[in-house]
C-alpha cells in the first residue's frame, strides 16, 4: 500500500495497478484566493446560526418575563458580545450578498423564449431583500 | 539557437519511481507556440519516452488537459507567450491517479459519465416512418450551452470536492445529465433524478464554482448543478404536498 492511496477511492482498472494518487492537503483552501473566499462563505453560516441563537435567547427572555429580558439586554451590552455581533454582521452580509449574486446561476428564467439577464434576477432578489428589511425595520422601529 | 523556454515536466514511471519527479527541458520559445507544441518538441527531439495525451490540437477532442502552473488547462490552447520568460510547470491533471508521466487514469470519470445516462431517453420510441423529433431554435437554446462539453475533465481537476471525495459524480457528468434533462426530446429526467439526487450526486456540490471558471467551452457546470438542485428540491416538495401525484 503506498501512502498516497486513498481509502474509499473508486476501483480503477486492472491495467495500471501502480497508479500514483496524491492525497489532497488539509490546507487546499489556502492554494487560491477563490478557494479561500469559498471557505469564508461556507464559514459565514456559523455566524448566521449565531444570530439565530441570539434571537432564540431574546424570545426565551421575553417569554420568561421582564427580569429575564433585561438580563438578555445586559448580556447584549457586554463588549465581547458586541464584538462577536459586529463580526457576525459582516459575515451575514457576505453570506447574503454572495447568495444573491449566485442566484442567477441557479435560477434560469425564460421570458418569451429568451433568458432573463443575470442582473435582472439578482436585482429582483436584492429588491425583495430591501423590501422585507424595510417592512421589518418599520415594524421594529414603530414599536420603539 | 534563438530564445528558449524551460518546461518543468512531471515524470512518473511506475516501474522505477516511488513517486513523481520533475524533469526540466529546454524548448524553443515561439510566440505562436502553445504548451502542447513545446511538449511535442521535447518528445520529438529531446526525450521520446515522455508520455502525454493529445489528439486534435484545436480544443475539440479534450485529450490534452494538464495542469499548467497549477491551473487546469487544455495545453493546445495555452500559449507559451502568456508565461514566458518564466519556466512553465506542466503536471498531470490534479486529483486523478497518474498512470505515467502526464497521463492520468480516467475510467472513474467515464464510469460516472455513463452512470448519468447522457443520451436521449424516450418512454416510447417513435417509428422511423413517423419522422424525426422536431425542435425549435428556442428549445435548442435551452440546453445548447451544456452540450458544448468535450469531456476534457479540467472541471474535475478544478473541483476540491472531487479531490476530497472521489465518489462525487462531478461537474461534467452532472452538466451533461442536465443537458439531456433540458432537451425537449428527452423524457428521462425522472430516471436521472433517481441517480443524481443521491448524496454523491448533486448534493455533494458545495458550489465552489471553479469548474465553470476553468471550462474551455464555457459550459458552466456549476450553474447546471445548482439548477439541478433547484428542480430536485421542487420535486421533493411536490411529492411531499401531493404524494398521490405520480410523476
Amino acid at each position: 500500500m503506498n501512502s498516497g492511496e486513498m481509502r474509499g477511492a473508486p476501483v480503477y482498472t486492472e491495467f495500471h495497478p501502480r497508479w500514483y494518487r496524491k492525497r489532497v492537503s488539509t490546507y487546499w483552501w489556502l492554494w487560491k484566493w477563490s478557494y479561500l473566499r469559498f471557505v469564508l462563505r461556507e464559514i459565514s453560516s456559523v455566524f448566521v446560526a449565531w444570530f439565530v441563537m441570539v434571537v432564540l435567547a431574546l424570545i426565551a427572555g421575553l417569554s420568561r418575563g421582564p427580569e429575564a429580558y433585561s438580563a438578555w439586554q445586559e448580556w447584549m451590552r457586554h463588549p465581547a458580545v458586541i464584538a462577536v455581533n459586529g463580526v457576525s454582521f459582516f459575515f451575514v452580509l457576505v453570506h447574503a450578498v454572495t447568495w444573491f449574486n449566485l442566484a442567477p446561476r441557479a435560477m434560469v428564467m425564460r421570458v418569451g423564449g429568451k433568458g432573463l439577464p443575470d442582473a435582472v434576477i439578482a436585482g429582483a432578489n436584492y429588491l425583495a431583500w430591501a423590501i422585507v428589511s424595510a417592512i421589518l425595520g418599520w415594524l421594529v422601529l414603530r414599536a420603539g | 539557437m534563438a530564445e528558449t523556454i524551460q518546461l518543468e515536466v512531471t515524470r512518473y514511471a511506475p516501474e522505477a519511481d516511488a513517486e513523481p519527479r520533475v524533469q526540466t527541458f529546454e524548448a524553443p520559445y515561439r510566440p505562436d507556440w502553445v504548451v502542447l507544441d513545446a511538449l511535442n518538441y521535447v518528445k520529438d527531439k529531446l526525450d521520446g519516452s515522455l508520455s502525454y495525451r493529445w489528439s486534435c490540437r484545436m480544443g475539440i477532442c479534450g485529450s490534452c488537459g494538464m495542469m499548467v502552473n497549477g491551473e487546469p488547462k487544455l495545453t493546445c490552447a495555452t500559449f507559451l507567450a502568456d508565461y514566458a520568460p518564466k519556466p512553465i510547470r506542466v503536471e498531470p491533471l490534479r486529483y486523478f491517479p497518474v498512470v505515467h508521466d502526464l497521463v492520468i487514469e480516467m475510467s472513474d470519470f467515464l464510469r460516472k459519465l455513463e452512470g448519468v445516462k447522457p443520451w436521449i431517453i424516450r418512454k416510447e420510441e417513435k417509428l422511423i416512418r413517423e419522422g424525426e423529433y422536431l425542435q425549435t431554435p428556442e428549445q435548442l437554446d435551452a440546453y445548447k450551452q451544456f452540450s458544448m462539453c468535450i469531456n476534457c475533465m479540467l472541471c474535475y481537476a478544478a473541483c476540491p470536492v472531487y479531490g476530497l471525495d472521489p465518489l462525487f459524480t462531478g461537474p461534467a457528468a452532472i452538466a451533461l445529465a442536465q443537458r439531456y434533462n433540458m432537451d425537449s426530446r428527452d423524457q428521462g429526467a425522472a430516471e436521472r433524478m433517481g441517480i443524481l439526487s443521491q448524496h454523491d450526486g448533486i448534493w455533494g456540490c458545495t458550489f465552489v464554482g471553479e469548474c465553470t471558471k476553468v471550462c474551455p467551452k464555457n459550459v458552466d457546470p456549476a450553474g447546471a448543478i445548482q439548477q439541478y438542485k433547484l428542480s430536485a428540491a421542487k420535486e421533493w416538495f411536490r411529492s411531499l404536498l401531493m404524494p398521490w401525484g405520480a410523476r
